[in-house]
């Protein structure tokens, strides 16, 4: 079983280049300026997969995800 | 945490112990200029040492922490726990004493470091012995930089310091005195939020210890006096003294000390009181709160007396608004300056805190204002920076939201109940 996931963005880095909210608008929308607005918490289950692949697709490089250790 | 009579408190240092104000030689209107190295030894007696071995530097934490000492830069964080943090850590860190003071209506670093700069150096030192590090920088606001220069030549020349001291100066702007900040400042020469955690990663990738350095010069006395003396003052939940700056329509705004729980309209009564009747004040600087006159006096200045209005007392500042003037407009002059002073690096903080500006001097000026979406806007940018600017920014603009409600009504209607200008606030930047 794969560990819960979150998806960090770097808001410097940001550019608010939009690609991230193009790819999965079912977890990240836009702000009024442009900019994604990453929810806080948990990756959903069943999104794991596609969150990686928009992290390693940020033009910019402004989004991670960082997996929660095993125990809190 | 215990309080009251403690067996393990540190030795009293009786003769001077009691003196006060505690930080400031006297009153704050004396103009007697920064006290030297003899005149501070003969106040509070010599710095004593913080070195030794890891239980002894672990002992004195524990009295820090007993003392129950919060940051005094606005955040209130506990100092025992920066201060063990930084002391496990495997890289020597670096001491850095924060008087950035970037935000315009504190004034109480500047004062601190121009009256009593040995103390904060003595914070500063002692801090640094006691988390074993390499350096200490102190970080001074350019009116007050001379003063702790000048102090930091006379304890080389006395060669009192067991860690070199370096003095700073500090860099124009809001945002400069934030921690990261700070740190990027000291590494780089670039006086902007990077939000890494000073813990993290210091000058050289060292960790950074940044205290404010009205908490190292309270940390200074702990270190003499010990956590009882220090918890004889305050309220047991916040103990020792504060340093506040009265502004507004008060009769002789400037820096005081004192004791947490103290009722707001007592603190307002040591710069003279209020010439003018008071309609709203400003509660703990440009990230804080602003509350109805009536509401906040008779309320003890603590931040367990304001939480029914959702205040702190924060980095000390008490503003006092006429009721003469518009507190809509106030705000919005507030909110514009903090939306300039945006350090620029992320995006909804330099769009959005511009936009959340412009909606409030729109509705300043009797124009229309969106409130539903103001509001939306609020929440939008909070937690949306690297650091915390956007997100204090939107909770003074809520407070206002609250205890203006009336006004903007007015306002959306054409009008205002102002019979004077507003303009309290000081909103100049120093050029950078």
């Amino acid at each position: 079983m794969t560990r819960r996931a979150r998806l960090i963005i770097d808001p410097i880095a940001c550019d608010g280049r939009g690609l991230c909210a193009e790819l999965l608008p079912e977890l990240i929308a836009l702000d009024d300026w442009g900019f994604p607005v990453i929810p806080a918490g948990d990756v959903p289950a069943g999104l794991e997969r596609e969150v990686m692949a928009v992290a390693h697709l940020c033009p910019r490089l402004a989004l991670r995800v960082e997996r929660a250790p095993r125990t809190r | 945490m215990s309080r009251g009579p403690s067996t393990q408190c540190l030795p009293p240092a009786p003769p001077l112990a009691a003196a006060w104000p505690r930080l400031l030689p006297g009153a704050a209107a004396d103009d007697s200029g920064p006290s030297d190295l003899r005149e501070h030894l003969a106040r509070h007696g010599a710095r004593p040492s913080c070195a030794g071995d890891w239980q002894r530097r672990q002992r004195l934490i524990d009295e820090v922490e007993r003392a129950g000492l919060t940051g005094r830069g606005g955040a209130a964080f506990p100092a025992a726990v920066k201060l063990r943090t930084a002391a496990s850590s495997p890289r020597a860190p670096v001491v850095i004493a924060n008087g950035v003071e970037g935000e315009p209506a504190s004034a109480k670093d500047k004062v601190l470091l121009s009256c009593a700069p040995h103390l904060v150096i003595d914070g500063a030192v002692s801090a640094a012995e006691l988390v074993g590090a390499s350096e200490a920088v102190i970080v001074a606001h350019p009116a007050a930089c001379e003063a702790v220069r000048r102090a930091a030549g006379e304890r080389a020349a006395a060669g009192c310091d067991p860690v070199p001291v370096r003095v700073l100066e500090a860099a124009g702007g809001f945002t400069a005195g934030e921690a990261s900040a700070v740190v990027h400042w000291t590494k780089r020469g670039t006086p902007v939020p990077t939000g890494r955690p000073p813990r993290l990663g210091g000058p050289g990738r060292r960790p950074a210890l940044v205290h404010n350095v009205e908490t190292l010069a309270h940390f200074a006395l702990i270190i003499r006096h010990g956590a009882c003396w220090f918890r004889t003052a305050g309220t047991p939940a916040e103990p020792g003294t504060m340093l506040v700056t009265l502004l507004g329509v008060v009769r002789h705004p400037g820096v005081y000390e004192v004791e947490p729980g103290t009722r707001v309209s007592d603190v307002l009564g040591l710069a003279g009181g209020t010439p003018e009747e008071p309609g709203a004040l400003l509660i703990g600087g440009y990230f804080g709160t602003w509350a109805a006159a009536a509401d906040a006096l008779p309320l003890p200045f603590s931040a367990a007396g304001l939480s029914p209005l959702g205040a702190r007392p924060g980095v000390g500042v008490v503003a006092v608004l006429p009721s003469a003037a518009c507190g809509l407009a106030e705000t919005a002059r507030l909110a514009r300056y903090l939306a300039r002073s945006s350090a620029g690096q992320c995006g909804p903080c330099v769009l959005g805190l511009d936009a959340i500006a412009r909606e409030l001097e729109q509705a300043a000026v009797g124009g229309s204002c969106d409130l539903p979406r103001l509001r939306r806007w609020l929440r939008d940018v909070t937690g949306r920076g690297a650091c915390r600017h956007p997100d204090g920014t939107a909770l003074m603009v809520a407070s206002a939201l609250r205890v203006f409600r009336a006004e903007f009504g007015l306002h959306l209607r054409g009008r205002c109940s102002a019979t004077a200008g507003a303009g309290i606030l000081p909103v100049a930047d120093r050029s950078p």
